[in-house]
This record gives C-alpha cells, structure tokens and sequence, in this order.
C-alpha cells in the first residue's frame, strides 16, 4: 500500500453465477492509481471495466481481492464510516437520469446529500448550491426543474454536481459520456479536465471513445476479458502499444480526417471477443491473437513491464521491445 | 457522371404526434450515384433518419406524417406510389441496414431462409438458387462456415455476427441502393471496423450506391465519398468527403468536427465544444437555426433562412448555407 496511491486494487475478482453458467467479469485484476491522476479504463464490451469501476466503490462486492481507497481498505472503511466514504469516494452513472429522481427538482437533488450530512444551515446550503452550479456552468434557473425536463448534457452537468457537493477526493464515472451527442460530449469532457485541474481530484472514466480518453487522461487501463492486457501513460501507451489487442483497439478507431484514413494500413481482428463464461485457456486474447504463439494458448501472461514505460500482460512483450502486428 | 439512381427534391418532412408537430425535415435535396457512397451526417433530432427513411416510408408508428416535394427512384417518385407499389420497390431496390439487427431479422425463423426467401421475392430465383445465393451472402458477409449458420436462429448468434447476417439480408434482394442507418453505432471498436470494411468492400464489388446516415465522423470518413451535414432539419453544408471533414466552412460542421479529437494527431485539439443545445424543432424561429449557437452569428441570422450556395473547394462544387462566412472569408459563389 503506498500513500500516494488513490486506488489501488489487488487480485480482484467479480464472478457471476448466471443460468448459463459462471460469468468471470473481473477475473483478477491489479490496478494502481495515483493521487491527482485522470485515469481512463478503456475495452470492448463483455471486458469487465464497468464491473470493475462498480467493484472498486463497492456498488458490486468482489468475489475475492482487496480494494484499498486513499489508504484505507475500501470494505472495512465502508462498514466503519459510511458517511466519511461517501465523502471522499463518488460515483457517476451512465445514464443520469435513472441515477435521479424523477420527483425531485434539482435543487432538491443537489440538496440532499447536503441534507443527509448535516452540512450548513439553510443559508450556506443555498450558497454551496450557487457554487456547485457555477462549478459545472449551470444557470440557477434550472434548480426548480425536473430532471426529465432538462437535456442530456444538462442531465450530465446535475450529476456531476451532485457528486461534488460533499466534495469528494476520489470521483469514479461509469460512461459518463456515451449517452450524449458529439458536440456535447465534448463540453462535458472539458469540464470533467477543467474539474480535475480546478480541485485536484482523482478521476477514474470508464470510457469506450478512445480518442477522448487520449484528450484528457494522464493513464490508462486496456481491459480484456476480466483482465488488464495493458496500462500505462496514455500518451506513451496510445503513441506504441505493446500488447497485439491494444495494437488492434488503437487501430479499429478511425481518423476524422479521410485522408489519413485512404492510405492508413488497419488491423482487422478475425471474429467477436470470446464470451467471458467462457474464456480461452493461456492468454485470452490467444484465439483472436494474429501473433499467436505455442506458449500462448497454455500460460497465462503476467503483466510485465515494457517499453513505454508501463505494463502488459504478453509474452511477446519486453521492456526493450515488442511484438508487433 | 452516371445519372443518380436516387434522388430527393425539396423534401419536406412534418411529423405529427398528439402532442407536439415538428417540422423534421425543411426543404431538404440529395442525390446519389451507383458506385457512391453518401453520408448524411448529423446529431439525434437532427432529421437524418426521417429524411432518408422518410420517403421509403420506414418511420415509427403512431407518428403522422406528411411528405412534400419529389423522391426519385427507379423513375418513378416515392412520395406518389400507393402502399402496396412503395413496398415492392422498397424490398427490391432499397437496401436497409439498421443499428439493431434484431429490427430487420425475424427471431422465429433461421437466418438462412429469411435469406433466400428474400432472393426469391425480389431476385426472381428458384428456390434451389435462392438457397445457394444465401449461402454465398453469409460467405460474402465474412460468416465462418456459412452452410452451418445458414440453419442457426438469430438468438444462436454474436452481435458481430448478426449484423453481417443483416447486411446479407439486406442484399438478398439484390438492391440497388444500400441505406445503412446508423450501422456501426452499438458495436465495439474492432467490430466496427471490422463490418465498415465489410461494407466498403460491398459496395467496391456490386457498385451499388451506398447512404451512410451517421454522427461518427470516424465511419464517415472510412466510407464516405460525399458528406452532407444536417443541423435541425436543414442541410448546412455539403461535398467531397475530404472537402467537408477537412475544409469545413458552414460553423456549425467546423465545430461539430473541433468537438471530435484525433488521436493520431501530433497537435492536441483541445475537443473545442459547441456551446448550447440544438433548437427544439417544435417551436423553430424563421432564420438559421444554429444561429442560437454559432460563434459567427450576426443580426440578420436570427430573422433570414440561409439558402444554400454553392462554392468551390478544389475542383468540385460544395454548398454551404451560411452567407456570414462567404462574405467574411471572401469565399466566391457560383450562383
């Protein structure tokens, strides 16, 4: 456990017991994040980053491993100090307004965590609402709506408040952006990095648009079948990536601009990820792998260091060099 | 240049709910050629879905709507056919791929039949060949092992796969025109590229013409020849594919593609924003409608609909509906 780590999670697993049989949707993950860090956690779906963000606040309990916030494991401080923990620790939804009462006003949203902490009177309550809406560059006029009646990015910019008014050290945002148009993802991208600048939080996104996660994410987590293939700076991780499946996720995103994309040599993975009741013996990126090794499809890769500095789970992978597709 | 094989004048779109009308669609024209690939490009609530969809008479239920102007197709106008005429060359000319497979494929039935009963219906071939053309398209749709899925129903299927399925459905009857709305939207990123590359290659080996109606700019620029760009019902601004993602002039496409960061890209964009929302169409003022939002914006915006005009970027004519940035950027007009 180090102090300067935010989040730092240990051998963590998530299985469900399904009708079909056992999902494995984190299937032993290691994760260290550090204080003041942006931290993308990027993957397909069926990967598993969702279960993880909920597993590491404690929405979804772990069938085995150790999460530890801030120091303090997460389990123990939660069962301890409830009200401390939702202090520090925030959690954002994808959809924002399943994650609001459609009978409460903003205002009144936006009041209640207030309420529920016993913090200020009525006057300094009104004061922190002001403040919280002019943090997410909200107009006071929207504190007597309904949530229904505001528009997505709007929704979006409520939630976020709501989950500063205790003011958190330690904010974690499932999808935040994927319910909402292009041209208002990117406001709420801007005031996610303004956010982070501005109170020095620590932000974890779970995130599937690549290219956003590059704008504004120090870090990075690829995920893979319930497990990490590789993390790292995002800048050094997206610039050379070492693992084959970051090498084809980096590549399946197109360029905006078609000149690029007419002479730009692309990675075409064969078939869908495996199903994670059902993942592939050895590495399990092993049967879509173009570089597939004897060795591969029997042991398990360990995540190791590489190049760029960060880590990958292959066995093609070196600190010095790479394999690459 | 060949003629087009489909083609919409001065469409006009409203739609009618028990609540609200909204004027969907204002006065919209398009065209496309065999062998061509357009996009038509714009956020939800923009009208891309309802003026490409709207003519073939594909929209929701429980919504009124009334069509004006002119949908060319196979010479004949869509917007004049009966029910039962538009159905026929809607199954054999026209092509759709939605977002969700589930929407076009039946679950009760195997994917294979679904198939070949459309190659028979519309292809005019036996039941045998209808059979063996299935087959072939699952092939062609990069199905592994086409003989066996040809039997399997669509629940024994991944989501990569599905939406292969769907797209050999939507070639069975062998159409002219590919309409895809949306169709890379709930994939992942390598099936994504994996089913543009699908389709891209489709459209090289039949030279069918190609509508791409999308808000990924991404998919647009892996496929698109030309890119129409719709704001609120209106075009803002069409062209080449490289005109339009690389030269933007209307403001509403040069911050629509600011808003979307290129990582390969040395220079971080910043993802500039656009700030607002889009207008509610239900209570539309007379004169631009981005003018609420754009950066550009002068008096007599709020009060005159631009018109389009047409400019020239490189060698071919683009159009572009705002006179602020022809007269500021000294941008000439051919008409």
């Amino acid at each position: 456990m180090t102090e300067s780590h935010a989040i730092e999670a240990k051998s963590l697993k998530v299985h469900f017991q399904t009708s079909a049989g056992l999902v494995r949707a984190v299937d032993g993950v290691d994760l260290a994040i550090p204080k003041g860090a942006f931290h993308g956690i990027v993957g397909e779906s069926g990967c598993g980053k969702t279960t993880l963000a909920r597993a590491i606040v404690g929405l979804q309990s772990a069938t085995e491993g150790q999460v530890t916030i801030l120091g303090r494991d997460r389990a123990d401080w939660a069962r301890a100090d409830r009200k401390g923990f939702a202090r520090s620790v925030q959690f954002i939804f994808q959809d924002p307004l399943g994650s609001m009462s459609r009978r409460q006003t903003v205002g009144q949203t936006l009041e209640e965590p207030l309420l529920i902490h016993g913090l200020g009177n009525a006057a300094a309550r009104k004061a922190r609402l002001a403040e919280l809406l002019d943090l997410v560059a909200l107009p006071a006029t929207v504190l007597d709506r309904l949530p229904r009646s505001l528009s997505g990015g709007q929704r979006q910019r409520v939630s976020i408040a709501r989950a500063l008014a205790l003011n958190p050290q330690v904010l974690i945002c499932d999808e935040p952006l994927s319910a909402l148009d292009v041209s208002v993802r990117a406001q709420i991208v801007n005031l996610f990095a303004r956010l982070q600048a501005q109170l020095g939080l620590t932000i974890v996104i779970v995130a599937h648009d690549l290219a956003i996660v590059r704008e504004v994410c120090s870090s990075v987590t690829v995920m893979y079948l319930g497990r990490v293939a590789e993390q790292g700076g995002t800048r050094p991780l997206f610039a050379d990536p070492a693992h084959p499946y970051s090498q084809a996720l980096l590549s399946a995103v197109p360029s905006p601009d078609p000149r690029i994309e007419a002479v730009r040599p692309r990675i075409l993975l064969e078939g869908d990820p495996p199903s994670p009741r059902n993942p592939p013996p050895g590495c399990r990126f092993s049967s879509r792998c173009p570089l597939v090794e004897a060795q591969c499809r029997v042991l398990e890769p360990d995540l190791r260091r590489v190049q760029h500095g960060g880590l990958a789970a292959c066995h093609l992978a070196h600190a010095q060099s790479h394999a690459v597709i | 240049m060949t003629a087009p094989v489909y083609s919409v004048e001065d469409l006009v779109i409203d739609l009618y709910t028990p609540s609200v009308s909204v004027r969907a669609v204002d006065g919209a024209s398009f065209q496309v050629r065999p062998g061509e690939t357009l996009a038509i490009v714009g956020e939800s609530g923009s009208g891309k879905t309802v003026m490409t969809l709207g003519p073939l008479g594909l929209l929701p239920e429980g919504v009124a709507v009334d069509l004006k102007g002119l949908a060319r197709a196979d010479g004949r106008d869509l917007l004049r056919l009966s029910p039962g005429d538009l159905s026929a060359l809607r199954g054999g000319f026209f092509g759709v791929i939605f977002q969700d497979p589930m929407s076009a494929l039946n679950p009760m039935l195997k994917i294979g039949p679904q198939l070949a009963r459309q190659a028979q219906l519309y292809a005019g071939l036996s039941a045998e060949a209808a059979r063996r053309e299935a087959v072939s398209l699952l092939a062609r749709s990069g199905i592994p092992d086409p003989e066996d899925r040809y039997d399997r129903y669509p629940h024994e299927l991944s989501g990569g796969m599905l939406q292969r399925a769907m797209i050999a459905l939507a070639l069975a009857a062998r159409p002219r025109v590919l309409i895809a709305d949306e169709p890379t939207t709930a994939l992942d990123a390598t099936v994504q590229a994996q089913i543009l590359a699908l389709i891209r290659q489709i459209q090289q080996e039949d030279g069918i013409a190609v509508v791409l109606i999308t808000h990924d700019i991404g998919a647009v620029s892996v496929l698109a020849d030309r890119v129409i760009v719709l704001y609120a019902g209106q075009i803002a601004e069409e062209g080449t594919a490289i005109d339009v993602l690389t030269a933007p002039a209307h403001p509403y496409t040069r911050g629509l593609l600011a808003s979307v960061p290129d990582f390969r890209s040395e220079i971080a964009s910043g993802t500039r924003e656009i700030p607002g929302i889009p207008p509610n169409q239900a209570q539309l003022m007379p004169g631009c409608r981005f003018a609420e939002r754009c950066d550009r914006v002068q008096p007599a915006c709020h009060s005159h609909r631009p018109r389009l005009q047409t400019i020239t970027r490189g060698e071919v004519p683009h159009r572009v509906a705002c006179p602020v940035i022809i007269a500021a950027e000294g941008i000439a007009t051919h008409d």
